[in-house]
């Protein structure tokens, strides 16, 4: 990239930002109107895996509870936008609510957790993931909060002013429908992600969150504060979760605690690895990649059908079953990640120790 | 009274099964560190299996005692080649590869083994034929049946075994001091990559009779069974501290006890307003509590790291 020349760059910017602003009405001209709606949730997914990127690939806290946040932001949101407590709160207000829920949720989990390493704070994460998702479940008794298995209907849909994103829109001759005009809000969403994971990288928070992760004794006498640096790091990552579970619920206008599964954790968990740990483009392809994969498996019953002249095999076993093949074979082939981070500061030090000498 | 007592066996019924399977798990982290997710789907695996040759046993009218044999021995032979496989094809290539790569492997292979249990036995839930009638016996006041007493006695038969054969035997040695260091042992020696194999092998074994265990005592069978029995198991490893067999023994006969206890008395103490619908939610909670209070587990080596 360095290498391009300036104008080279420029363009490239350019061609990107148009091909990203055109790609709803394009993906709807070539595939129909589902891949937006799948195109809407990949970027839903972006944010989500940056959130654990940032946990898991800066800070080395490997969570398998991910997905809690997700579902603490999209209740927050659904509770106070839906008939289910006959609150109308506005979507401006509840955004950065949901968020300061969701890093609240954060710290509960990180403070007695500070202690553990590796695999015991993986284990203490599911639990913790696990407990969120029976207390959806359980709580509409004695008093009905979340509506139980039902989950909670009828959820407002985003309104900025009077624009509601529901609606269908006509500007400068293209039909915004809600996927399209979510896409948009996705979009600016997840490009903010990126920009903070990127800048977050290359603060001193991200390069003490990254010591942390490569020794944290060493980390901790270098005068890092290492307990704060790890609450930060998981108010941060669920912030991410936070907020992109807010869009979640006003998107599907439905939340059940079905959404909210320990397979879910470890799908945004696979996005992270498989990308590859640690770089955020690497994290942007995995979760782009690993939400359509799935959903393109599913052109495997009809494709069946034309081949063989019957369905042998139940498409969504399949699909399963090639998805489970497929992160056997990425791993044994690329196990650190599609494309893996590079150890900048390390190379960099030591080019600076070649020049010195 | 009568609830205590009865919730202590269940509890401990339930939790030398959660033993076996937790044994698996712990074998295999003490000398890889890896958590292998696929366990519990191997125990599943085990369990359909032995449901499998039961009904076609049954259907052939042979003995009871003899069908059981022959079940638990075919679900074990299973059970061990696909441990054995699932080593050799997924997880040796990646012994030095990135820590979370193995992992995310085991979930691959854990989704692998559970969709292609559900092509071969289908999603619906698979009963047991009825082969045996257990006796009832009246202790304190509580049931206890004779297919209870029979599997948490075979469990700790195995348990003691399993112990006594890691402490005692060649092999035994040689799989301690692979766990303590792989490349010191190597030199000594020691085959790591035999012994490696070696306990997939045991743990899956070890697995398929829980299995077995299972589809006897709750007469069902299905494909996605071995994901919250995984999940408990590998939780009752770390509350007895992971890699410490002992401890996989030990957490696994307490969280049963107490997801039986709390799920027995929750209604009760809360005046019905919490149910048992909220009994996985104490295996967590115990987790949460027992690792913020003793981070490496009941019974793991507690001090710092060394530097």
């Amino acid at each position: 990239m360095t290498a391009w020349r300036a104008p080279w760059r420029w363009a490239a910017w350019v061609a990107i930002t148009v091909l990203l602003l055109a790609a709803p009405f394009l993906i709807e001209a070539a595939f129909g109107r589902a891949w937006v709606r799948i195109t809407d949730v990949a970027l839903l997914f972006i944010m989500l895996a940056l959130g654990l990127n940032i946990v898991v690939g800066f800070a080395g806290l490997l969570d398998l509870g991910y997905i809690a946040f997700f579902a603490v932001g999209a209740y927050c949101y659904a509770l106070l936008a839906s008939p289910q407590l006959a609150i109308h709160w506005p979507f401006l207000v509840l955004l950065p609510l949901g968020a300061m829920v969701a890093a609240l949720f954060g710290i509960l989990l990180g403070a007695p957790t500070l202690r553990l390493r590796g695999d015991y704070l993986a284990i203490v994460t599911l639990g913790f993931g696990e407990i969120i998702r029976v207390l959806l479940n359980n709580l509409n008794r004695p008093v009905n909060i979340t509506n139980g298995p039902q989950g909670i209907t009828l959820i407002d849909p985003l309104q900025i002013g009077g624009f509601s994103l529901a609606q269908t829109h006509s500007f400068a001759g293209l039909t915004f429908t809600g996927l399209h005009s979510y896409y948009f809000v996705f979009l600016t969403c997840a490009v903010l992600s990126i920009i903070i994971s990127r800048r977050l990288e290359d603060s001193r928070i991200g390069r003490a969150w990254v010591a942390i992760r490569e020794d944290e004794l060493a980390a901790a006498s270098m005068g890092i504060n290492t307990r704060n640096m790890k609450l930060l790091a998981f108010a941060m990552g669920a912030t991410f979760g936070g907020v992109a579970g807010g869009l979640f619920a006003s998107f599907q206008g439905f939340i059940s605690p079905e959404s909210f599964h320990l397979i879910d954790s470890i799908m945004v968990l696979c996005m992270v690895v498989l990308g590859g740990m640690g770089n955020v483009a690497g994290v942007v392809l995995g979760a782009v990649l690993l939400t359509a994969l799935p959903e393109a498996l599913r052109y495997i019953g009809p494709l069946q059908q034309r081949w063989f002249g019957e369905v042998f095999i139940d498409p969504s076993d399949l699909r399963m079953l090639l998805f489970g093949l497929a992160l056997v074979l990425m791993m044994l082939f690329r196990p650190s990640g599609i494309w893996p981070a590079r150890r900048r500061l390390v190379k960099s030090m030591t080019e600076k120790q070649h020049a010195a000498v | 009274m009568e609830t205590f007592v009865q919730q202590l066996i269940n509890g401990l019924v339930l939790g030398s099964i959660y033993a076996l399977v937790a044994l698996g798990y712990t074998m295999v982290y003490g000398i890889l560190g890896l958590i292998n997710f696929a366990h519990g789907d191997i125990t599943m695996i085990g369990a359909l299996v032995s449901l499998t040759l039961i009904q076609l046993l049954a259907a052939a009218g042979i003995p009871a005692p003899v069908i059981l044999l022959l079940a638990g021995g075919g679900a074990v032979m299973v059970c061990a080649i696909l441990g054995l496989s699932i080593e050799r094809i997924a997880y040796r290539p990646l012994r030095r590869a990135p820590r979370l790569a193995p992992l995310i492997t085991a979930i691959g292979v854990s989704i692998l083994l559970q969709y292609s249990a559900a092509l071969i036995w289908g999603k619906q839930y698979i009963a047991l034929p009825k082969i045996i009638e257990p006796a009832q016996l009246t202790i304190f006041g509580a049931q206890l049946t004779s297919l209870q007493a029979a599997i948490f006695l075979l469990a700790c038969t195995i348990m003691a075994g399993l112990l006594w054969f890691i402490k005692t035997s060649r092999m035994g040695r040689a799989m301690r001091a692979t766990e303590q260091n792989p490349d010191v042992a190597g030199l000594m020696g020691v085959n790591t990559n035999t012994i490696i194999a070696f306990t997939f092998v045991l743990g899956s074994a070890i697995g398929a009779i829980a299995g077995l265990m299972i589809v006897l005592y709750y007469g069902l069978g299905h494909y996605f069974m071995g994901f919250m029995l995984g999940l408990k198991a590998f939780t009752a490893a770390v509350l007895g501290g992971i890699g410490n067999v002992g401890g996989a023994v030990l957490g696994g006969l307490l969280l049963g006890v107490i997801e039986s206890l709390a799920s027995g008395y929750i209604g009760d103490l809360t005046g019905g307003v919490l149910g048992s619908n909220y009994r996985d939610i104490f295996a967590f909670l115990v987790l949460v509590l027992v690792l913020v209070l003793r981070p490496a587990g009941l019974l793991g080596h507690q001090g710092g790291d060394r530097v």
